[in-house]
């Protein structure tokens, strides 16, 4: 069978186009260019927003390939797996690529196993290898301890989940042109055995570390509970939201959403503020992509300092204080 | 309630030295131990038996030494464990995994719940408890941060997204994969360590599982490691040692004209 195009999961809410969907065409149409072959924009849902998959189209998709049914107007597992595997099956594509969110990272390991094919989980970079074509997908693993290179060279398509906001989107190019497609599917493999009775929105506003341009994080440093609201204050100085290290949710200083790190959440925002965390290992794997790093630790020796782009090795309740006062005066 | 918990035995990496040279992850005297996320699986499903009554069984599939973890598993409340270890089960990736552990599941049928913890510490993949209910062809979700109702043939979860929790409810048999904050995992009894100590754990091959040959192990796997190297991590950054209270201000100075330089103020 020949096995052509380069795919990219795309992701809505509500029938908007969220933007790690763009961040992953700036990643699709890099491979795409570098095979040769068209870039293929895949989007479920009930009733999508017809400027947002345009707009697939002016940052990087080739073409769009849109499927609305009641049954897709938000995840479920098995219509969401079950859709994308019959068109995989139905157009071949050469590679699938999604982002590394709670949707795609649970669909795509079903759709992987109904093709009987390989994925590699959460790759901060993917490449094509000259000489085969193949795709080169490298993902921290051991707790970020190391980098592995993994291939897929004897199955298709190749699939892989990318971390979100570890690239930006394209700029969109509105002189772009593509074929946008709507597709039916059979009705009889949007079935789902789940239902989703409810959606509570996280009401902890600074808990969205994710999709934040500053997280100010906090860790075992502060010593107790009650110092923990000194983060607080700072992110609120800086409209940033507030991360912690797993000690300080260990301690129940932050809630679980808070964790920053390979346990808890991967963030890259503009910047980052560690404030008394040493740098585990998990918790540099879940900063890389940040912008800027800032730590502030009274230990000289502390691992945090090595990705730091400016660091102060002090008491944090000496600094903290004097940096919450200028910040106060700045606002003023 | 009949509960499948799937394990893995790990590294204990959370104090891991890397050689610089090779890249590669200093093994001797690394201990190894469940993978920590697994332990929030095996809680629940205790939690669950405590409530509902029941029956839990551990599976693992690894060398011969991640019978200790079973045993753990064992001395946390689980009741029974098979250990799945044959060199053709070697160089599994998420495929081969999840297909061994499903065949073997298969045995036990009928069951009512899978749990599986969110992902395993060394991989960091999460793939094989969504590969596992795809291979059985049951419902699964995953982030699970709360079981809320267990009913006759359905289950209320609650599961953690990006911006909230959605309220779900599944159909059972089904698989759950859950996060850490879903309970605090208890530590062994001393009851619970006699009987672990005591238990005959069986250890299965591909025929006890009726396993597809060219499904397991390295030849089943798709993907390829094809090389391993050391993330760089050094920034090389302006790193400030204030000595005194005006070095200090002039530290916290330097940082508002950072923050301004790069446009966050």
């Amino acid at each position: 069978m020949s096995y052509k195009d380069v795919w990219v999961l795309s992701e809505q809410e509500d029938g908007k186009i969220k933007l790690v969907s763009y961040e992953l065409l700036t990643r699709g149409r890099f491979l795409a260019d570098k095979r040769n072959v068209k870039l293929v924009a895949i989007i479920l849902g009930k009733s999508i927003d017809k400027e947002g998959l345009q707009e697939l189209i002016y940052r990087g998709a080739d073409k769009v390939i849109v499927i609305e049914d009641t049954s897709l107007e938000y995840f479920l597992p098995e219509p969401y797996a079950n859709t994308v595997t019959s068109l995989i099956q139905k157009y071949n594509p050469e590679i699938i690529i999604a982002s590394a969110t709670t949707t795609g990272r649970t669909v795509m390991p079903a759709v992987a196993i109904k093709c009987i094919t390989g994925l590699t989980a959460d790759c901060t970079d993917l490449d094509i290898e000259e000489e085969t074509g193949n795709l080169i997908q490298t993902r921290p693993a051991i707790g970020g301890n190391i980098l592995a290179t993994i291939m897929t060279p004897k199955y298709r398509p190749q699939m892989a989940t990318v971390r979100p906001h570890s690239n930006k989107p394209l700029v969109p190019d509105n002189s772009r042109t593509g074929d946008i497609i709507y597709e039916k599917v059979d009705k009889s493999i949007l079935k789902s055995r789940i239902k989703k009775l409810e959606f509570k929105i996280n009401q902890d506003e600074d808990a969205n570390i994710q999709d934040a341009d500053v997280v100010i994080s906090g860790g075992k440093g502060l010593k107790k509970e009650d110092n923990f609201q000194m983060i607080h204050d700072i992110a609120a100085l800086l409209d940033g939201s507030v991360g912690a290290s797993r000690e300080a949710v260990d301690l129940k200083w932050a809630t679980y959403p808070h964790q920053v790190g390979l346990s808890g959440k991967t963030v890259s925002p503009k910047f980052y503020m560690a404030v008394g965390i040493s740098g585990s290992v998990q918790h540099l794997a879940g900063i890389k992509t940040a912008e800027n790093i800032v730590a502030i630790n009274s230990d000289p020796e502390a691992q945090i300092f090595q990705v730091a782009d400016y660091g102060i090795v002090a008491d944090l309740f000496e600094v903290l204080p004097v940096l919450t006062k200028k910040l106060e005066a700045l606002k003023q | 309630m009949k509960i499948i918990v799937p394990i893995k035995q790990v590294p204990e990496t959370s104090n891991v030295s890397m050689d610089p040279e090779t890249g590669t992850m200093i093994r001797d005297g690394v201990e190894s131990i469940i993978n920590p996320l697994d332990l929030y699986a095996i809680e629940e499903s205790v939690k669950l038996k405590e409530e509902h009554g029941g029956e839990i069984l551990v599976i693992s599939m690894g060398p011969s030494k991640a019978e200790m973890a079973i045993r753990e598993a064992i001395s946390m409340g689980c009741d029974d464990g098979i250990l799945l270890s044959n060199k053709e089960f070697a160089g599994s990736d998420t495929l081969a995994t999840s297909y061994t552990l499903s065949q073997s599941i298969k045995k036990f049928n009928p069951y009512d719940l899978i749990i599986c913890g969110e992902r395993a510490t060394d991989g960091d993949t999460g793939q094989v408890g969504p590969g596992i209910a795809a291979w059985l062809d049951i419902p699964f979700t995953t982030y699970v941060s709360k079981i809320k109702e267990v009913n006759e043939n359905s289950m209320i979860v609650q599961r953690m997204v990006e911006t909230g929790y959605e309220i779900l409810e599944i159909e059972t048999p089904c698989l759950l994969t859950v996060v850490k904050e879903i309970n605090y995992p208890r530590l062994p009894s001393m009851r619970g360590k006699l009987l672990a100590k005591k238990k005959e754990i069986k250890t299965w091959g591909p025929d006890d599982i009726e396993a597809k040959r060219d499904y397991l192990g390295l030849e089943g796997s798709p993907t390829r490691v094809v090389k391993i190297s050391k993330p760089k991590v050094s920034r090389g950054g302006e790193i400030l040692m204030p000595k005194n209270e005006s070095e200090l201000d002039k530290a916290v100075d330097g940082l508002i004209e950072y923050l301004q330089k790069k446009e966050i103020i």
